[in-house]
Formats: C-alpha cells, structure tokens, sequence
C-alpha cells in the first residue's frame, strides 16, 4: 500500500511516516499545499493523508482540485478544526474520512485500513464470512459454526460492520459513525456494552474467540482461527 | 389584513415619541385655549365698559335736558336720539308710573328693570326685520321724581357677535392646532420608530450570531445617525476583538495542543518499546494525556459553539428519532445500571438543527441522568410539537439539582456536589447549554419530583412559514 502524507509538521509527520512504514506501508511525505498537490496528480497512490491548514495551498483545496479532475483516491483529511460544521465542509470538499487533532496512532492507521478496504469492494455482497462465522445480508440471518445466532437489528449492523472489516482494528468513533451513525463525544464508553452484548451471542458459546478487544484503540474480529 | 386595525394604535400608544406628540399636543391646545379666553376675557370687558360709558354719558345727557326743560326735554331727547342713524344700538324708554312705555324704542318695559333702579342685563325680543331671535342687552333705570321711569340701554349685539366670533375662532383653532399636532406627532414617531426598529431589528440578526450585520446610516448627520455610527463602531470594536479571542484560541489549538500531541505521539513510541511495568505506566501516562486534551478540546469546541453562528449543517429532523437511536444506544449501559430508559413521544417533532451537535446535547443529558440516578430508576425520553415549538424533555428519578444550583450548572466545571465520586469533566452541561444556545433553543431545569426535569424548547422551523408572519 502507497500512502502520500501531506502534512507541515516535521514531527508529527515523521511520526506517522514511521509508524505506517512499521505496518508495511509505503509512505512519502510532502510539507506544503503545493508539493502535495504536484505529487498527488503525478503519482499512483492508494490513499491520502492530507493535513487541512498547510502553508501554500490549504488541505481542502487540494481534495477539490484532485476531485475536480476525476481523482477519487481515498483522502482521509486531518484537522485541529472539528467544530458545527468543520467535518462537514471537509467530507463535502470531497474527504473520505476526517480525523481531528490529536487523534491516537491506532484510530489513524484503523481508518486508513478502512478506506483501503473500502476502494477494493466493488460487487455488492449478499454473504459475509468470517472463520466460522456466517452472515447472510439479504435474509439478514447469522450463524457461528453452523448454530443460528439471534440478533437485534442494531446488533446485526454492528457485527456487520465489524464482519466488513474482519481482521482490522476498529475504533469506538468509527463504530459510532458506521453503525449508529452519529459523530458525537460520548462521556462514557457506551459502546463497549453494545459490543460485549454481541460478544455474548457469538462467542461465549464458542471457540476460539473471534471478537477481540485491542487495548487503547478498538476491537477486531480475528480473520483467522 | 383584520388584525392591524387593533395592532397599529396599541403600538403606537406604546411608542414614547407618540406619547410625547400627544403630551404636545394637549399643552398648545390647553395654552392656545387660555389665550384666547385671555383675549376674550379682555376685549369683551373693554367692550363692554366701552357700552358702560356710552350709556353714561346719555344719562349724562339727558339728565342735563331734564335739568333745563323737565320731563319734555327728555322726551324730546330721547325722540332725537332715536332718529339718529347712527344711534341704533341704542336703547330709550320713558315709562309712566305704571311702567306703561311713553317714548322711546322699546315695546315694553323689561320684567327685570320694574322696580329695581339701577343695571340690569336683559333680553330684548328679536326684532321683525332681523333674523336674529333675541338680543341681550344691558340698560341702567331710573326712576324720576314725577314718578315715571327712564331706561338707557345699549343692545350687546356687537359684544354677541365678537363672542361668537371668539368660539369659532376657538374651535377652528383648536381642530387645527390638535390636526397638525397629531399628524405631526403620526409622521415623527412613525420616522423614528422606524429608525430604532432598524437598530432594533440589526440587534436582533447580531443576538442571533450573525456579527458582521451593521445598522444603516443615512448619512444625514442627525442623532440617530450618530448613534448608528457609534453602535457600529462599537460593533466593529467587538468584532475585532472576537476575532482576537478567536485567534487566541486558534493559537491555543495549535500552539499548545500540538505539543500535548507530541507528548502523546512519544508517548506511543515508549510504549511500543517498552516492557512490562514500564509500559503499564506509559500507557496510563498517556491516558492522562488524552484526558487533559479531552478537556482541552470539550474547552475549545464549547467556546468555538458559542462564538459560531447557525452552521450550513443545520437540516430539519425529527426529535422522535433521535430520541429512539438514543434509548437505543444507551439502553444496555442503562440496564447494567438496573434503570429503565422509555420514550414517550408519539408525534413529530421537528427542529432545524445540527443532528450530531443535537444528539450530542440529548446524550450528555442522558449520561447525567444514567450517573446520578440511582438503581432501579426510570429514564424518560418524550419530545412533543407545538406551534410555539418543539420541545424534549429528559426526565430521571435521580436526586435532581437544587433550585439555587440550577443555573451553577451550565457554567464550565461546575459540580453540582464536589465530594460525588462521578466521573466527567464538568463541561458536560456547558456544551449542552453552548450547543442549545447556537439552536437558539432554551433549556430549563425543573423539579421531577423526585429527580430531575430537562426541557429544551426549540423556535418553530423558519420553513413553517404560515406560523411565522414576522
């Protein structure tokens, strides 16, 4: 995976190049609006990191111009603004994802994975298969190692979601914005109930245990046995 | 348009510059009135000692003939004076003693002079050549030694008709002065109240959040001018200085949020190296972190909500939905609390709004109710429309807030009870009452008994254009 990081902080940026090498990414890094844009257009990548206030030619700009000729590369857009509608102008100039300052390593490189997964599905899926976990999305129906699991509806999205990204860590944020679908700070972790209540249905009876919690940054449902 | 007949003169009546035209006017219709009975009062008085006079000297006169040629040369007095053109206002009648007229121009006696020598007023029969039914008149009697009576007098026709002449004037003068006092007073407190409704309306807009609205000057140098100049400077002075404190927190989100980030991003390095122990305190080290930026940013995006206008993000929505995807997402966290969360709303309620920010206030909300409800309580979720608004209302079964507390609690880090084992930042409810204010919603706390009681009232949606004439 090719990632083009365009951000005018030395060190963050250098951070982020290191730890996304560390996961076997490839990464280059422009420090200013301009070079971004050149090296953007120029070369193939499969997502953008792009920082929204850099010297020369603001983030936003740059995702409009990219967009504006036909380039829908995946851009996840970084930002010390996340005010009223701040997200939203972002993901309206063209952004996949947005992601505000200070944000933890682990929920970047969780929504970079994403949008690398999501500019690979193309065909719509009527089945999803984890291990010995099976869900089938048009008769809405779940089954662990063959043994229908009963879920509620907003279970069924969750675990769908998490199905979706089997093998990757998801956040707590992106859940709340993919399978409930609000962008809000909640105070507590309201999520983790909702999460060990699924936990309940498709793993406590079973092994191994598919659906694991990742210390300070999300879960995963393990892709493999 | 029924309803401005009743609206225009009650508005107007409250208007203290129409006050202050109708004060005028009843002052130069009261002093216009004391002049003219002033005048009144004086020319008729000279008029009618003039008549006085006049009437004296006839007694003068004819006394003086009396003297030299007894009772004929009154007679033959008065008979000459009653031929004389230009004598005709005035009055002469010789009576025997039995009050029967001998000479003069009168038909009879007046009731009123029998018997009684000296002025008297009276009213004399309209005479047949003349329109005018009676006359009054002013005479002086007396009786003669031969035991006949003499009456001089003066009809009081031209002191009648300056009288008359006085009330018209009087009347005419005070309908125009109140005419041109009133349309005066209409035409200056409509110019004026039209003026401060200009700044009152731009007061509004800029209440509202929108700072950069300015009140118009019509650049004719008048007061109003001056003070639109002024209250516009002052605006500007505001504005500056917003975009001052605007800045500042800017320059806080960067310059000090940045090397928190930085921190944090060591940080992660140590821990991903270190071992054991070592990385356990890392690890809560950089929790620490993450909770001071938490409260840092909840700081910033509470002062960024509050200094924001209403955000292109605003859309119309449904307060039923948010109410069930929030019981719904809270619902587990609830049970684990043995509390009950229910939703009690049926109809439709909308509000134009930002659904994440909204959603955000309705889950703070909740939270608080979850932490301080005890076991076993009920959560209640119930929105309702009404034409003066859509309204939410959370209610708890929990130990609610006391009176004096009420408004203590939107302020930034305020806890209720210090001692309370609770977690949160104490910015929960300031970004509640940041994010309603933005809506330009109110919100109320009120006595559950027992528990707490939140009402949020909303502003019709705009779109509602039949509810909203203004």
């Amino acid at each position: 995976m090719r990632v083009l990081l365009i951000e005018d902080d030395d060190h963050l940026a250098s951070y982020l190049k290191q730890g996304l090498q560390e996961t076997g990414m490839v990464v280059d890094r422009a420090a200013d609006g301009h070079d971004g844009l050149f090296l953007a257009t120029g070369e193939p990548y499969d997502a953008l990191i792009i920082d929204r206030m850099l010297p020369k030619l603001d983030g936003l700009s740059i995702v409009r111009t990219l967009r504006a000729s036909d380039n829908h590369v995946p851009v996840l857009i970084l930002s010390a603004l996340g005010e009223v509608d701040d997200r939203v102008k972002g993901l309206r100039a063209g952004g996949d994802d947005y992601l505000v300052k200070p944000f933890a390593f682990s929920e970047l490189h969780a929504r970079l994975e994403a949008l690398f997964r999501r500019g690979s599905s193309e065909a719509p899926l009527t089945r999803l298969s984890v291990v010995d976990l099976e869900m089938d999305l048009l008769s809405r129906e779940v089954s662990r190692a063959g043994n229908p699991v009963e879920l509620q509806p907003r279970e069924f999205r969750l675990l769908e979601y998490l199905m979706r990204h089997a093998g990757q860590v998801v956040t707590r944020t992106m859940l709340l914005e993919h399978v409930w679908d609000y962008h809000f700070d909640p105070q507590t972790n309201v999520i983790d109930v909702h999460v060990s209540r699924l936990r309940a249905k498709i793993d406590r009876d079973f092994e191994p245990q598919l659906l694991e919690t990742v210390r300070g940054a999300g879960y995963r449902l393990r892709d493999t046995a | 348009m029924p309803g401005t007949d009743s609206v225009i003169p009650r508005k107007l009546l409250r208007s203290s510059i129409f006050r202050l035209a109708l004060f005028y006017t009843g002052l130069s219709t009261v002093s216009m009135l004391l002049l003219l009975v002033f005048i009144y009062w004086a020319t008729a008085g000279y008029m009618a000692r003039e008549i006085d006079a006049t009437i004296d000297e006839e007694v003068l006169g004819l006394e003086e003939q009396y003297h030299n040629r007894g009772i004929n040369g009154i007679k033959a007095g008065i008979e000459e004076r009653i031929s004389l053109s230009s004598n005709r206002d005035a009055l002469y009648l010789l009576g025997d003693g039995r009050y029967q007229p001998m000479v003069g121009n009168l038909d009879r006696w007046p009731i009123a002079a029998k018997d009684k020598p000296g002025w008297l007023r009276f009213t004399l029969p309209g005479a047949a050549d003349d329109d005018s039914p009676e006359v009054p008149a002013r005479a002086r009697s007396f009786d003669l030694p031969n035991g006949m009576h003499l009456l001089i007098g003066h009809d009081l026709r031209d002191l009648e008709a300056t009288r008359g002449l006085f009330i018209d004037a009087l009347g005419w003068s005070v309908a125009l002065t109140l005419g041109i006092a009133l349309g005066i007073g209409l035409i200056m407190s409509f110019r004026v109240s039209h003026r401060i409704e200009t700044i009152n309306q731009t007061s509004r807009e800029i209440m509202e959040g929108d700072l950069s609205q300015r009140i118009p000057d019509l650049s004719s140098g008048d007061e109003f001018d001056q003070l639109a100049s002024n209250l516009n400077r002052m605006l500007d002075r505001i504005q500056a200085l917003m975009t001052s404190v605007h800045r500042v927190s800017d320059h806080i989100a960067h310059d000090l949020r940045t090397p928190l980030s930085r921190l944090r991003t060591r940080l992660e390095q140590i821990k991903n190296r270190a071992a054991g122990s070592a990385g356990d305190t890392v690890e809560r080290a950089i929790e620490d972190v993450d909770d001071l930026l938490a409260t840092f940013n909840a700081l910033l995006r509470i002062a960024r909500i509050e200094s924001g206008s209403p955000a292109s993000s605003f859309v119309v929505l449904d307060l039923q939905d948010l109410l069930r995807d929030l019981a719904e997402l809270y619902e587990p966290v609830a049970a684990d609390k043995e509390q009950q969360i229910e939703v009690l709303s049926r109809e439709r309620s909308s509000v134009e709004g930002d659904r994440d920010l909204l959603f955000q206030v309705l889950a703070n909300l909740v939270d608080n109710a979850i932490k301080y409800t005890p076991p076993g309580g009920t959560i209640t979720l119930a929105a309702a429309a009404s034409p003066a608004g859509s309204q939410v209302e959370v209610t708890d079964t929990g130990p609610g807030i006391p009176r004096d507390l009420r408004e203590k609690v939107f302020q930034r880090f305020y806890r209720c009870d210090t001692s309370r084992s609770t977690t949160g930042s104490g910015l929960g409810l300031s970004l509640v009452r940041a994010i309603v204010d933005l809506h330009g919603a109110r919100i109320r706390l009120s006595d559950n008994k027992p528990g707490l009681r939140v009402t949020i009232v909303f502003r019709p949606p705009p779109r509602d254009t039949e509810s909203s004439g203004k």
